[in-house]
């Protein structure tokens, strides 16, 4: 069965236990190293954590993403340590997707929902080996987890402040590695997953990230965090490397159409309103939902909502008219009928064009998509400008870089 | 492999009346039994050398009339014996109290201002019962999802209260989930009445007279009735095994078949719903439709592929609570006890010694603590004196339910039990003297061992707390109320489910109804 802290009893573990509480903020492993580089103290909240959203010029950073190699801490990500003979049957169980079909060694995106088909969240699950996997997600799910277990001969941990990670993103990413001596870098494919030497042990290193560029993410213990971000950074500058923060981060997410947690959609779990929690097929995310894996959680939900045509929402990407980012912009028919909402909106320096990702209320957005508009209000020295623009349904993802699964990439 | 329209496991009385139901239908049907014997908890078993008794419920008086009717319970030789038995306070030294008819039409014993206000207070009980009592013979309403029935049937409610008029409407839902305790002490001042409210409003609940909603179990209890009585009892002539008896021979009329000595091993889920049963020795026997009389939480978690269901139903499984906190007593005895302040006629219905509400509370108060009471409240019956075929000519049998022993009990069952015992048999001894030299033989079923004779999780009779959260619309649990189940093909008919526990035959009747709408 999973595993619990202990209650703490004395005086003293109790005192020790509330640190917390003189830092409203964690810190991550890798705090030295972002304090040292933060010039425009933009920090944000992540989970609990001190992030940067940006460290010294959001522009710059996104195009480290996309010109050079960008380094992101994704050390606040949430992270489950899925181990034992029942592991593959309780993820199987679990997420939407076929994890028989996932190979030791290899990762994938997937989702999960509660017993009403709602999403609880999505993340990417790594499996480790037969029998050990890692679930990455926004989201705390411990309760969740161990009540799943129930049953299964499974132990479940969760090991975000025990495990470190960094996402180094970019066309150079990998020349970079290579030259860091990650030897054999090129030849992982995306979603692979593979252990490299570190002082110390070894670094686990996938070909993964959040950009739609190529892109590894690395995880290591956290004793180990700053000798792995000393090891890439000293190797780092013919290769342009940066490091980003957030803001950065998500006008690449956006570019490449993946979609957060409690910005793009509202996990079951957080959502105060009944009618916030969305299906799989709500936040296109339908193609995960695999009936022909058996039984896992939501299912006969997500079932029954497909066969009584429940699912009343459709995530769509959107390319808008103008260069005014349309965040949280209210959609309209006809300029009229209020359909949808933008979540995600940003002008793609890489698409060159205004995009957005958006929230409509079906038959919109799945069988009328014409005459659609945005209202977009620009404030400008307190007074609103009031935009009303086209807006075009399109495809996902709204940039697609060859390199993304070129193997091996691109050596610089 | 054989095949069925329809498997019933678990052959309790329940389970009984489904499989008896679902086979006049014209479907074939099988009981699956665990134990060597039908019945289940509705049983009578020698527990010495000539001397039987109702080895759980020894009273019956929630047998619906409905289930009665529909199985022509009486022509297969359901006999209620001389009718309704008196219930009569017990206590040391005291006077007793005696109330006869339905839950004391008439009262004896009692100064003529305290029986009025018993009249009125009875009467008030029984109309607001009367509003509740249609909610028994129909599925719970599904929440969020309320068809035409549900609807008329909360209106039908609306309708009756309305009927009461506006006070009493007012004065229903001040009441509803008021505890039992108060109650008795806005209308009465005798403690002994107080007492026996007190008692039967938490008989068989985790619940002292004093904790919220106490009040709900007196109403389950004044909802039953014997030949069209409320709130009447009778002890079943032949004990239970002899209503269990009735119900085989109606089930084997309807042309069921049994198999005893049978214990499942899981229920086998194909594409979502329920395939085939297979035995513990291994061997799959086919069924269209499988019927759990059991437990929700031992069909689900002992008898399922964990897998084929979902987390939070799980969880919520898991959380049912179903932690009994009574213990049953047998005692084989010589000759019948004297007692002494009892005339003889009123000793062959149910003694209780529940002295005060205080006295009751006090005995729940360890229970909360995973104690048992030193002093438990505790109904006694001597069967033996209206059928002499329960005990060897001239000796007597003695049944007695003892509250508060709690499933959990701290220092464990193992040595409690003595314990336990000696804290019962002290205390019969001082209200009915004489007593224990009577004593031939002494058996206490502690829950554990409730639990592991009749396989009734927690030893509980309701197979799960039957309290306003786990109850109605919220059993047996909530989000999935009613007979049926996640699993297609799959339904409960057991104490779990609504209304609850007790020799009623009414989650065995609902669950036949609703699954020959559903599989017609």
């Amino acid at each position: 069965m999973g595993s619990m802290r202990p209650a703490l009893l004395t005086v003293a573990e109790r005192k020790a236990a509330q640190g917390h509480i003189q830092k409203i903020k964690f810190d991550t492993p890798f705090q030295p190293r972002l304090d040292a580089l933060m010039h425009t103290a933009e920090w944000y909240d992540w989970a609990g954590y001190r992030a940067p959203h940006s460290l010294w010029s959001e522009e710059l950073e996104y195009f480290a993403i996309r010109s050079q190699s960008a380094l992101f801490d994704i050390s606040p990500m949430v992270k489950y340590r899925i181990e034992g003979p029942d592991a593959e049957a309780f993820c199987n169980r679990l997420t939407l997707r076929d994890v028989t079909r996932l190979k030791p060694g290899r990762v994938h995106y997937t989702a999960w929902c509660d017993d009403s088909g709602h999403v609880l969240d999505d993340g990417t699950l790594f499996r480790l080996s037969e029998t050990r996997f890692r679930l990455c997600c926004q989201e705390r799910h411990l309760p969740w987890l161990l009540d799943g277990a129930f049953g299964f001969n499974v132990t479940i941990s969760e090991e975000t402040e025990d495990v470190a990670g960094l996402a180094l993103q970019g066309p150079t990413s990998c020349a970079l590695l290579k030259a860091a001596g990650f030897e054999g870098i090129e030849t992982m494919k995306p979603f692979d997953i593979r252990e490299f030497a570190h002082p110390g042990g070894t670094v686990t290193v996938s070909r993964t990230g959040f950009t739609g560029d190529l892109g590894y993410e690395l995880f290591v213990d956290t004793p180990r965090a700053l000798s792995l971000w000393d090891r890439l950074w000293e190797t780092g500058g013919p290769y342009g490397l940066r490091a980003i923060g957030y803001a950065a981060l998500n006008t690449a997410r956006i570019e490449a159409g993946l979609i957060v947690a409690n910005a793009d959609f509202i996990t079951a779990e957080t959502a105060l309103r009944a009618d916030r929690a969305r299906l799989p097929d709500e936040i296109g995310l339908d193609w995960m939902v695999d009936l022909k894996k058996g039984p896992f959680n939501g299912r006969r939900a997500i079932e029954a909502a497909r066969r009584d045509g429940k699912a009343r929402f459709m995530l769509v990407g959107l390319e808008i008219e103008g260069n005014v980012p349309a965040d949280h912009a209210i959609i309209y028919h006809r300029k009229k009928r209020e359909v949808g909402l933008v979540t995600a909106a940003v002008w793609s320096p890489t698409a060159k064009r205004n995009i957005a990702i958006a929230s409509l209320e079906r038959p919109y957005g799945d069988s009328i998509v014409d005459d659609l508009w945005v209202e977009i209000y620009a404030l400008h020295e307190l007074q609103y400008t009031k935009l009303m623009k086209r807006a075009k349904v399109v495809s996902k993802p709204f940039v697609k870089l060859a390199r993304r699964t070129q193997t091996p990439p691109g050596d610089f | 492999m054989t095949s069925s329209d329809a498997i019933v496991i678990g052959g309790g009385h329940n389970g009984l009346i489904a499989a008896a139901l679902l086979a006049r239908s014209g479907r074939k049907v099988q009981v699956l039994e665990a134990s060597k014997t039908l019945g289940g908890a509705a049983c009578t078993e020698e527990f010495a050398p000539g001397f039987r008794v109702s080895a759980v419920a020894h009273l019956l008086n929630q047998m619906h009339p409905e289930v009665i009717k529909s199985l022509k319970l009486e022509s297969h030789g359901l006999s209620f014996g001389p009718g309704a038995a008196p219930t009569v306070t017990l206590s040391a030294g005291g006077a007793p109290a005696i109330l006869h008819g339905g839950y004391g039409e008439r009262l004896d014993g009692v100064a003529s201002s305290e029986a009025a206000a018993w009249k009125e207070l009875r009467a008030l009980l029984l109309r607001q019962t009367g509003i509740l009592k249609r909610f028994l013979t129909s599925p719970p309403p599904k929440i969020g999802n309320l068809n035409r029935k549900d609807i008329l049937s909360f209106g039908s409610a609306g309708f009756a209260l309305m009927r009461l008029g506006r006070d009493e409407m007012r004065e229903f839902m001040r009441m509803i989930l008021m505890n039992i305790a108060d109650v008795a002490d806005e209308h009465l001042s005798d403690d002994r009445l107080k007492g026996l409210l007190a008692f039967d409003g938490t008989l068989g609940h985790h619940l002292g007279p004093r904790s919220p909603t106490s009040l709900l179990g007196l109403y389950y209890r004044l909802a039953g009735e014997v030949s069209g009585t409320a709130g009447a009892q009778v002890l079943p002539q032949g004990g239970m095994g002899a209503v269990a008896n009735a119900l085989v021979k109606a089930a084997e009329a309807a042309g069921v078949s049994f198999r005893t000595g049978t214990p499942v091993g899981r229920i086998e889920v194909e594409n979502g719903r329920a395939a085939s049963v297979v035995l513990e020795d291994g061997e799959t026997l086919k069924a269209g439709i499988v019927v759990s009389a059991l437990n929700p939480k031992t069909t689900f978690t002992d008898l399922v592929d964990i897998r084929e269901l979902d987390i939070g139903f799980v969880r919520k499984l898991r959380h049912m609570r179903m932690a009994g906190n009574v213990a049953k007593l047998h005692l084989a005895l010589d000759e019948p006890p004297e007692i002494d302040a009892l005339a003889s006629e009123f000793q062959t219905g149910r003694m209780v010694i529940a002295p005060s509400s205080d006295y009751v509370e006090r005995a729940f108060n360890p229970a909360k603590y995973g104690a048992f009471s030193e002093n438990p409240a505790i109904e006694l019956t001597l069967p033996s004196l209206t059928d002499p075929t329960l005990a060897p000519s001239g000796a007597c049998v003695l049944s007695a339910i003892v509250q508060y022993a709690p499933y959990h009990l701290r220092e464990g069952w193992a040595s409690g039990k003595a314990k336990f015992m000696e804290r019962t048999l002290t205390l019969l001894e001082s209200a009915v003297p004489g007593l224990r030299k009577l004593v031939r033989h002494a058996e206490l079923l502690t829950p554990a061992d409730i639990e592991a004779r009749y396989r009734m999780p927690g030893g509980h009779w309701h197979h799960g707390e039957l309290q306003a959260d786990q109850m109605f619309v919220s059993r047996p649990i909530a989000g999935h109320a009613g007979y049926d189940t996640p699993v297609e093909g799959l339904y409960l008919c057991g104490a779990g489910t609504h209304p609850g526990g007790g020799v009623s035959g009414l989650p065995g009747l609902n669950a036949a109804r609703h699954i020959l709408t559903r599989e017609a």
